[in-house]
């Protein structure tokens, strides 16, 4: 099966004008694009339901698998927004404020970043000194720390930025709450308090804030270009660049975004953000401010291992081809991920522990589930 | 006129899902790419997916599938199969001859896992002077095998176990494939129809012993005509019971088809709007049986309209 467009998801999604001349062939290629990169709803706006991009020659079928993605985001941005009034409620007595972050902010802030997203768990950070009281008055209205583990327990409150998920009883839904964006123990060391202090209220709430618009921007490209976990690289990406694109306050983040990247200890994320969003987004981007980003990039050798590991993690495989390459990327990336947040030693006994399966309780895992409910006719 | 994958000879068919962009058929509403290196699942596929029309030209595929042997030393004792999506594993492998099980599950998990252009019950449906007949159930209520007898007697098979609604028009939307049946249904219905040809009898699976036959070529010829509500029936089968059939209320029927739908939690209030909708529209009542020659008369005089006199 070939094509002769390089490829077909990214093309559309930036140019959904320039599809009149397209088979069957290239909209499956983008569908199954989007499938495996979960940007299935991102496509969907894209094409049936934002109003400035252009019209495209989508086929039936496909339109039938857009609109069910559209379904699913709205049921699951509703389902978020209900979370964040829950939240508010329960949290109106912490007396700090909580800032959400990811989706939920998005979806709350009513940005473009919200359109076509799926959501899942809902973040917020509190400051830490209030962290211990946020979790009574969670659990107090309903929600239940998840993680049984003794290992995994440790690894979240002593070590990492957040404590274990917390699942709401009666409701099912997830809610990670955060201390800070990075691990204490990270090689990067950005304020919370910064974070906190700039972050802007929520209208019609009692506690909840968003972070600044800038504060926003770096968060969610911190998030990308130091996870280890790379599933949804590609749509992170595409969120950070819907967030950047967005005419609220564009001129004044754009100016903002090296000194406070700067600030916070954040300029070498900022670098990789800048140089992929140009390279995969054809983001525009101020020469000035590429220039000035460069110094913060790393050296050449580094770098040339750096641009091949990204450009495998942040694309869409066009099947049939072969995944082998990607996947030692993503295992680079895991691996960099945990060097990034935690010190030497641990990371050998932390992977070592992951590895030989002994932070596990005896318990099936998802793909076993999956299977069982779909032979369960 | 279409050509149909009974048109071609086994190798033919073994060639194309050998190799890119796979079979491609049309099942229903969706169009469906398969792959598979496996001769076995190859024959049960020309065998059983014998009556779908070929896709041809360069169109749209709803899913592209895979069918293969893990990767990794174990294929070369005690073999396993995997299904694939999108480059995707979604499942952990099973044993080496539940290949086709494990693409039905996988195709029906595809509909009921991502199809959300229409709201999807477990159930069978059935067609009868355009109007559905729809057995909302979980396993091991007896809905398939009553389906397969149904499908004999007069019932257009629409699915033997997803039912779904089209949320712009309230109508049933077709999607037959094969029937499966487990365990002593397959003796039950091989004595009430000895003509059907069973594909291969799988054991040992998570349900026990397995074996499809394909959906007549009658219902297939009619997948693109949708049919109207018409009734919503709960069955039973209870070793020994005589057949009964009695009326229920239709809000109890409601929550029924909802406790039974896979994605209504994502439809929402639409949802909650289409069930009313569609049991307004629907005579609905409770089904036990035990015989089933009983249970076909019974629901032919449904059909003919006498559900006055049928119910007691």
């Amino acid at each position: 099966m070939t094509t002769s467009v390089n490829d077909p998801l990214l093309s559309v999604l930036l140019d959904p004008g320039d599809t009149a001349s397209w088979t069957g062939q290239e909209w499956t290629l983008a569908f199954r694009q989007a499938r495996f990169s979960g940007l299935a709803g991102r496509l969907a706006d894209r094409l049936l339901a934002d109003p400035l991009a252009p019209k495209s020659a989508c086929p039936g079928a496909l339109q039938s698998h857009l609109e069910a993605a559209l379904r699913v985001c709205k049921a699951q941005q509703a389902e978020v927004l209900r979370e964040t009034k829950f939240l508010d409620q329960a949290l109106a007595s912490l007396g700090a404020p909580v800032v959400l972050l990811k989706g939920a902010a998005y979806a709350a802030a009513k940005l473009p970043a919200a359109r076509g997203r799926v959501f899942s768990d809902v973040d917020i950070l509190v400051p830490k000194q209030a962290l211990a009281k946020a979790e009574s008055l969670l659990t107090l209205h309903g929600w239940m720390t998840t993680e049984e583990s003794e290992y995994n327990q440790r690894y979240y409150r002593r070590w990492m930025h957040e404590l274990p998920p917390m699942r709401h009883l009666q409701r099912g839904t997830v809610l990670d709450v955060h201390h800070t964006i990075l691990p204490e123990t990270a090689r990067l060391r950005p304020d919370a308090a910064k974070l906190i202090a700039a972050a802007v209220p929520l209208a019609g709430t009692r506690v909840l804030h968003v972070l600044a618009p800038v504060d926003m921007v770096l968060h969610s490209l911190t998030h990308l270009f130091m996870n280890d976990d790379m599933t949804h690289a590609l749509r992170d990406l595409s969120d950070l660049d819907l967030l950047l694109r967005a005419p609220q306050g564009q001129d004044c983040t754009w100016d903002r975004l090296l000194p406070r990247a700067r600030e916070l200890n954040l300029e070498r994320p900022l670098f990789y953000a800048l140089r992929h969003l140009r390279r995969v987004m054809k983001l525009p981007v101020a020469e000035r401010l590429v220039t000035a980003s460069a110094a913060d990039g790393p050296g050449p050798a580094l770098g040339r291992a750096m641009d091949w590991i990204w450009s495998q993690a942040l694309s869409a495989p066009i099947p049939p081809k072969s995944h082998v390459a990607r996947d030692l990327a993503l295992a680079a990336l895991y691996v960099r991920g945990h060097w990034l947040r935690m010190p030497p030693l641990m990371l050998i006994q932390h992977l070592a522990i992951k590895a030989l399966g002994l932070h596990k309780n005896k318990q099936g895992t998802a793909k076993s589930a999956a299977r069982d409910e779909a032979a369960n006719f | 006129m279409t050509l149909r994958l009974s048109e071609l000879s086994l190798s033919q068919t073994r060639a194309r899902l050998s190799s890119a962009p796979g079979l491609r058929l049309r099942m229903g509403p969706f169009v469906a790419a398969v792959q598979t290196p496996l001769p076995d699942v190859a024959s049960s596929i020309h065998l059983l997916y014998s009556g779908y029309p070929l896709v041809e030209e360069d169109g749209f595929v709803d899913f592209s599938v895979s069918i293969r042997r893990p990767a990794g030393l174990r294929r070369y004792w005690n073999p396993q199969v995997t299904f694939g999506l999108d480059g995707q594993e979604p499942f952990n492998p099973l044993p080496g001859d539940q290949g086709f099980p494990l693409l039905e599950w996988g195709l029906n998990w595809c509909v009921y896992g991502m199809c959300n252009q229409y709201l999807i019950l477990h159930g069978a449906v059935l067609e009868r002077n355009g109007r559905a007949l729809i057995l909302p159930a979980p396993s091991g209520s007896g809905k398939s095998t009553l389906c397969a007898a149904l499908l004999f007697h007069g019932w257009r098979l629409l699915s033997d176990e997803l039912t779904l609604i089209c949320p712009k028009t309230g109508e049933l939307v077709p999607n037959p494939r094969p029937v499966s049946l487990k365990n002593a249904s397959i003796e039950v219905i091989s004595r009430l129809e000895p003509g059907i040809r069973f594909g291969s009898r799988i054991e040992e699976t998570t349900k026990g012993t397995v074996a499809h036959f394909a959906a007549p070529a009658s219902a297939l010829a009619l997948a693109h005509q949708p049919a109207l509500p018409g009734w919503v029936v709960l069955p039973k089968y209870r070793a020994g019971s005589s057949t009964l059939l009695q009326p229920i209320e239709k809000a109890r029927s409601l929550m029924h088809l909802a406790e039974n739908a896979f994605n209504y939690d994502i439809f929402g209030r639409e949802g909650f709007e289409m069930l009313a909708d569609l049991v307004d529209r629907s005579d609905c009542f409770t089904f036990e049986y035990s015989n089933l020659t009983e249970a076909i008369d019974l629901f032919s005089r449904l059909a003919d309209g006498a559900a006055a006199g049928v119910a007691t």
